[in-house]
């Protein structure tokens, strides 16, 4: 059977993938970061998972305004690399899991979450920051992956109350796939920032603090924090946040947490990082 | 019944809600299209003859010609969608970020390694006044 092991929740900013790309990661600016990443890596290394289903949003970079899904699995073979604007980022293209995305698929449009099946996508720095950051730069990556797009793009993104609910239903739709497969769920996104506007750089630590921490303890109370107080407490981009919900709803409700960091800035934004591991 | 959006009393903040994308629906259309590597070189090589090709206001073009990315957003562009065109410019999203803020991108770094913007005062537009 396969089986939910972990979860690992991180930011994905882009100037985190420049870094890395143009070989600036023993920068001062950078090093602090990079150093949060360590123990995760090596920890990733260990476990060896089969299948990450890496819940990340897409920037306007494959899904344009023609078509904006709220929920989206790819349940392709192989994902491309966007080109952001800057030329595609020098990493290995992602390898699907068809078999266990349109398993997933099929199982929680039944249980009542109507979900975008895409076979043909490009992903961005949202879905391959996360990869570098937890495997560093293979030639090719070392584990398939079930990319889930949620829109935080366009408002409103579904709550964080909707975004726990899916977690606990892709959790089901995975305990019931046959094969024995070891399945990480990533989160991604966040924390507090804002990207746009007179506003833009505000960081807000205790909120983020304030998530870590419930993210862990109190999930079921954490998903009843309403749209308004991510976008005024934590920035207009910080309302990326409600996809670390769908990570933590397909987890135990007990779990151990094995590493926490927490840094500002990267860029625009506040990085916070989490590896959870499920209990049973 | 109108739509309710509390979110209009944040200071300093576009929310790109529906009405918004509506306004904006070719704009950011037009940022989409310097995905695509010969638009970004066709649009630099006349910028103004690139944008007669798409359906937006004479403000909308205006805004992109001045690289005045506060009014492209209350014009409905969208910050994802626009950081298409700060990349067609090479600029960072932390230098875009200085831009919308009126400092420095020299500045805006010491502000971000000092510990960002404070909430304590930007919570609600009625605190700044």
């Amino acid at each position: 059977m396969a089986r939910i092991t972990a979860g690992v929740a991180t930011s994905h900013v882009p100037a985190i993938g420049a870094a890395l790309d143009l070989g600036k990661t023993k920068e001062d600016y950078w090093v602090p970061i990079f150093k949060g990443y360590e123990f995760s890596q090596k920890w990733i290394a260990a476990e060896k998972p089969d299948v990450i289903f890496l819940v990340y949003n897409d920037h306007a970079s494959n899904f344009d305004m023609k078509v904006i899904p709220t929920f989206a699995i790819g349940c392709g073979e192989q994902f491309g690399i966007a080109d952001e604007g800057w030329g595609p980022r020098p990493v290995p293209d992602i390898m699907g899991h068809p078999d266990l995305a349109w398993h997933v698929s099929q199982s929680v449009i039944q249980q009542d979450f109507d979900l975008t099946i895409i076979n043909e996508m490009k992903v961005d720095h949202g879905l391959s920051v996360p990869m570098s950051l937890m495997f560093g730069q293979p030639e090719a990556w070392p584990v398939r992956v079930i990319p889930f797009a949620v829109n935080v793009v366009l408002y409103p993104p579904p709550s964080g109350r909707r975004c726990y609910e899916i977690g606990k239903a892709i959790r089901r739709a995975i305990d019931s796939f046959d094969e024995d497969l070891n399945v990480q769920i990533w989160g991604t996104g966040g924390m507090s920032h804002q990207l746009q506007g007179p506003r833009a750089g505000l960081i807000n630590k205790q909120f983020d603090n304030d998530f870590l921490d419930r993210l862990v303890t109190d999930p079921n109370g954490l998903a009843d924090i309403p749209h308004m107080e991510y976008m005024r407490e934590a920035g207009s981009e910080g309302i990326e946040l409600v996809m670390w919900l769908i990570m933590r709803g397909a987890l135990d409700d007990n779990i151990e947490e094995l590493h926490r960091f927490y840094h500002v800035p990267a860029s625009n934004t506040a990085i916070g990082h989490l590896i959870l591991k499920n209990s049973s | 019944m109108a739509l309710e959006k509390p979110y209009k009393n944040i200071p300093g903040t576009t929310i790109f809600d529906s009405t918004k994308a509506r306004q904006g629906y070719h704009l950011n259309q037009f940022f989409h299209s310097l995905m695509q590597e010969a638009n970004r070189e066709r649009f630099l090589a006349d910028e103004s003859a690139y944008l007669n090709e798409w359906n937006i206001t004479d403000d909308q073009k205006q805004a992109v010609l001045d690289r005045d990315y506060n009014q492209v957003l209350l014009l409905g562009g969208n910050v994802y969608f626009f950081a298409k065109l700060l990349f067609t410019d090479e600029i960072s999203f932390e230098t875009g970020a200085s831009i919308m803020t009126g400092v420095t991108q020299k500045d805006y770094r010491k502000m971000m390694l000092a510990g960002g913007r404070s909430i304590d005062g930007n919570r609600y537009i009625e605190e700044k006044d």
